[in-house]
């Protein structure tokens, strides 16, 4: 065996945050490695520089393909030299027809004139290949996911592909879809392809893949050769330090303030297929209360649901808070509530970015500054430099638009909106995504200083070192449902990973097969 | 983008300049565009008679371009505002001409039949979230069609004098001076000094707790600009036949959206929902009232501005308001407003109106043809929007 690809001293930064810090990692011709790491590990980051997402340049470090140094700098590049990526989200036109998605960018044409016979023919070579029986006229928003993604590997294979790269593909397959892609993927192996596959599913892997690269922290942590135990990766993806991350904390929890039951959201977009399937928990005050899960695992729906159903499709459940049932089926109803929901995604739905820091701080609560309708200038401007001293936004003025702050900045801005309308339940959907180490530590002493002052505060979270350090409780969700419920004093990263890992399947239930738990385990 | 803590002082002319130049270049363009006609017609553009006139001819369009800024700032559109215009205007002759009704309950009758249109359009635009370029589209056309199938093609005139007086009409002189006209001259000058004195207190207030960004020089003289431009405006005014009653429709409207827009919550509203719709929603705003409501506002002054031309030209034609809805987008996109939503000001967008204005009356004494006259200004309109566009890929 000889390396097809040769990554050295891999560094790249974006601002305030070091992604990738020097990864080193051969693949070896013919081989499927594997790569694994948390959500944020900065596995995409690296195939992003594999790929010419990020240009050379932009990154330090160098990149061997066949032994030669390359100097992509963007898709063009890498794909002429044979490395292609296929990214979890799928990139396909649903309105198009399979060959024209094939062919997109591509064509088969003279002088801009498109073969449409040749097209169609090709694609049917290539549909043969993949094994996928549909006509190539079809048009791709018609198929099922698993049908899609072997469009997206059809796609891959029209260009002279050497180098396979593939995030997640089988985060969105039911098990039927998932085993027949990676059988696939093993007959690609025998004629001699190499693959790249970035995967969360263990088992997956050990069934596939011929050796694993870890990630963890931007770093290459480990790299096995062959079969490992599972514990043994779960450890490599979570094992880290966790010194003085977390403000020190005493816990005053009081009596249950919000009881959800049976709380259920359907996909709008997929007919029957569940984001939420009967969640139920209960929140106390001065209680935070972490949820933790896979990206995916519908944590964010959970969450937006809840307040005013902002995603989803309401299917059934309950809101109980102070013991009486509440209506929170608009955002203006939830609000009322005393419900509070801090985004993941705060550029595109926390912010009105072109708007200054005065501006976005009252919005969730105009009233509080106009009572009678008219704005009180000086009151808008007292309570924006009241929260930028109190919250420590680092601005020039409350007159800075926030588009122009930092991550860290723009967070603080979006709490300070939450925290102005005055909630008695804070949900904060990864509040820290994005933020740099001195930044999280002072949103996390917030949410200690909120909870300290009777709030009791939900926080959705993909860093489990940050549910383990902020945390009184913490709800495992996977697959839309809640499959575990520990307080924070007995969960390990491991405990979490394995309750996330086995939630697929009843190990108790003796009647189910072997089988039967391999394939269950093949749709974690 | 990157961590926020440069400082910034706030005598720092220059600086301030290049973060306000929009507000300021706009206006600045306005003076330049003035004071090049003044000099280039020789003086007609500042007579008494030419400066009423120029309010007489632009008003319909300052009066539609408040609430179409609204819209564009909501991240909308309106196209209808021509045809509903006219169809308004149409409807008020038959029923002043042909049905006889008094004046009074006619223009309460055209609001309500505006609003009432404004608010077909916007229930599918909020409501169904059909694209407000197609719904409006759609409605250009009705109205038109409505317009000429309710006029059965022909002009319908003359209306009572004292329907004219809404839109040729001048203040009374209630002191009985004669010239020049007393009330005129006690209204323009109490608005001059009470603007004055709101922009004094506002900058004391902010002096008071340090945060007056504005250069001291720069506040004084862009006051003692607007003030002395007024005063000497209510002069020349008073002294030919008082102030215009449009003018005086004009300038309420203009207050009063210019607070409506900086200062109440639902004008806070339309700018979050044209900045950013999804944050705007998850916080608990109720974006579909507050679009369907500036779609109704706008209806009303599109009735509005149909009531005073109909008024000025003194017959209701199946032709008039043609191209009108073209003339208000530009004022507000000359004035700053942004395509894509949540940027712009009532002033600007009257400033932009004014520009356009300018530009035609000076190129109408100079006796440029129409031909050239549609050429400029489309030129401007570009220039203006290029100068926006360069302005933020700088910053």
């Amino acid at each position: 065996m000889n390396a097809i690809l040769e990554m050295r001293g891999i560094t790249k930064e974006f601002p305030g945050v070091k992604a990738l810090d020097n990864v080193n990692i051969t693949v070896q011709r013919g081989e499927i490695r594997a790569l694994c790491g948390e959500n944020g590990a900065g596995k995409s980051t690296l195939m992003k520089v594999l790929s010419g997402v990020y240009p050379h340049g932009s990154y330090q470090g160098e990149i061997l393909y066949n032994g030669k140094p390359m100097a992509f700098r963007g898709i063009p590049d890498s794909e002429e030299q044979g490395i292609v990526i296929i990214h979890q989200e799928l990139a396909l036109v649903p309105q198009m027809s399979i060959a024209e998605n094939i062919f997109l960018g591509n064509e088969l044409a003279h002088r801009g004139v498109i073969d449409r016979h040749e097209t169609n023919r090709r694609t049917a070579e290539l549909l043969a290949k993949v094994g996928l029986r549909e006509s190539p006229e079809t048009k791709v928003g018609t198929l099922g996911m698993g049908k899609q993604q072997l469009v997206e590997i059809a796609k891959a294979l029209s260009k002279k592909v050497d180098l396979l790269i593939l995030d997640e593909p089988t985060s969105s397959l039911n098990e039927n879809d998932s085993a027949a892609l990676l059988r696939l993927l093993a007959s690609f192996r025998e004629q001699g392809m190499t693959a790249i596959m970035i995967s969360h599913k263990l088992n997956e892997i050990s069934q596939l893949c011929d050796s694993i690269t870890v990630i963890r922290d931007g770093a290459t942590v480990a790299h096995h050769q062959g079969m490992v135990p599972e514990s043994q990766i779960i450890k490599d993806m979570v094992g880290r330090s966790m010194n003085d991350r977390y403000p020190p904390r005493e816990p005053k929890i009081g009596e249950v303030v919000m009881q959800v039951r049976d709380w259920t959201v359907a996909d709008p977009t997929r007919d029957g297929r569940l984001m939420v399937d009967s969640a139920s928990f209960d929140l106390r005050q001065g209680e935070v209360l972490g949820i933790a899960g896979l990206m995916g695992a519908g944590r964010t729906e959970l969450a937006m649901s809840i307040f005013g159903r902002s995603m989803g499709e309401f299917r059934k459940g309950s809101v109980k808070i102070h013991g009486k049932e509440v209506d929170v089926s608009t955002v203006p109803k939830a609000i009322k509530a005393g419900l509070a929901y801090v985004t993941e995604d705060r550029k595109s739905l926390g912010l009105v970015l072109i708007d200054t820091i005065k501006r976005n701080i009252p919005l969730a609560n105009l009233p509080g500054i106009a009572p009678k309708g008219v704005i009180d200038r000086e009151k808008e401007g007292k309570v924006a430099r009241d929260y930028r001293k109190q919250i420590n936004i680092r601005s020039s003025s409350v007159d800075q638009a926030t588009v122009n702050l930092s991550g860290g900045n723009q967070q603080k801005v979006v709490l300070a909106k939450w925290l102005f309308s005055g909630p008695e339940i804070l949900i904060l959907d990864e509040p820290t995504r994005g933020i740099d180490v001195g930044a999280k530590y002072e949103i996390y002493t917030i949410i200690r200083d909120l909870a300290a002052a009777g709030k009791s505060i939900i926080v959705v979270s993909s860093e489990m070192p940050e549910l383990l350090g902020i945390t009184d409780r913490i709800l495992v969700m996977n697959e839309g449902r809640l499959v575990g419920d520990l307080p924070t004093a007995e969960a390990t990263q491991e405990k979490i990973m394995s309750i996330i890992i086995h939630s697929g399947h009843d190990l108790t239930d003796e009647s189910v097969t072997p089988e039967q738990i391999e394939a269950e385990a093949a749709h974690v | 983008m990157s961590d926020s803590t440069e400082t910034r002082s706030s005598g720092d002319t220059f600086g301030f300049i290049r973060r306000n130049i929009r507000e300021y270049g706009i206006l600045f363009a306005l003076i330049i565009i003035m004071a090049f006609f003044q000099i280039v017609t020789g003086g007609i553009l500042f007579r008494p008679v030419n400066l009423t006139n120029l309010f007489l001819q632009n008003s319909h369009i300052v009066i539609m371009a408040v609430g179409m800024l609204l819209i564009i700032v909501a991240g909308h559109i309106d196209l209808s505002v021509g045809s509903v215009a006219a169809f308004v205007g149409a409807l008020a002759a038959l029923m002043i001409v042909k049905m006889g009704l008094p004046i009074p309950v006619v223009v309460v009758l055209s609001l309500v039949a505006g609003a009432l249109i404004g608010a077909a359009q916007g229930y599918w635009i909020a409501y169904w979230k059909i694209p407000s370029f197609i719904v409006t589209l759609a409605g250009m056309l009705v109205f038109r069609g409505l317009t000429m199938w309710i006029l059965k093609g022909q002009s319908i005139g003359p209306f009572p004098r004292e329907f004219q007086m809404i839109a040729s009409g001048f203040i009374p002189d209630l002191f009985g001076v004669g010239k020049p006209n007393a009330l005129s001259l006690v209204l323009g000058w109490a608005a001059a000094v009470s603007i004055l004195w709101l922009q004094i207190r506002a900058r004391k207030r902010e002096e008071a707790v340090g945060i007056a960004d504005e250069p001291f020089a720069f506040f004084a003289a862009k006051n003692a600009l607007i003030f002395v431009a007024l005063v000497w405006m209510t002069w020349a005014l008073a002294n030919f036949r008082g102030l215009p009653n449009v003018f005086m429709v004009m300038a309420v409207l203009v207050a009063l959206y210019a607070f409506i827009s900086e200062r109440t919550t639902i004008g806070r509203w339309i700018y979050a929902i044209g900045g950013n719709a999804k944050a705007a929603k998850l916080s608990g705003i109720n974006s579909e009232r507050v679009v369907f409501l500036t779609f109704v506002n706008m209806g009303m002054l599109a009735a509005l501005a149909g009531l005073v031309v109909s008024a000025r030209l003194n017959s209701a034609t199946p032709k008039a308001g043609v191209g009108f809805e073209l003339d208000v987008i530009a004022a507000v996109f000359i004035g700053g407003a942004s395509m894509a939503g949540g940027v712009g000001t009532v002033i600007g967008a009257v400033v932009g109106a004014f520009i356009m204005g300018v530009m035609n009356n000076g190129m109408s004494i100079l006796g440029i043809g129409i031909d050239y006259q549609q050429v400029i200004k489309g030129l401007v309109l570009m220039a203006a929007v290029i100068f926006d566009v360069s302005n933020k890929s700088k910053s």
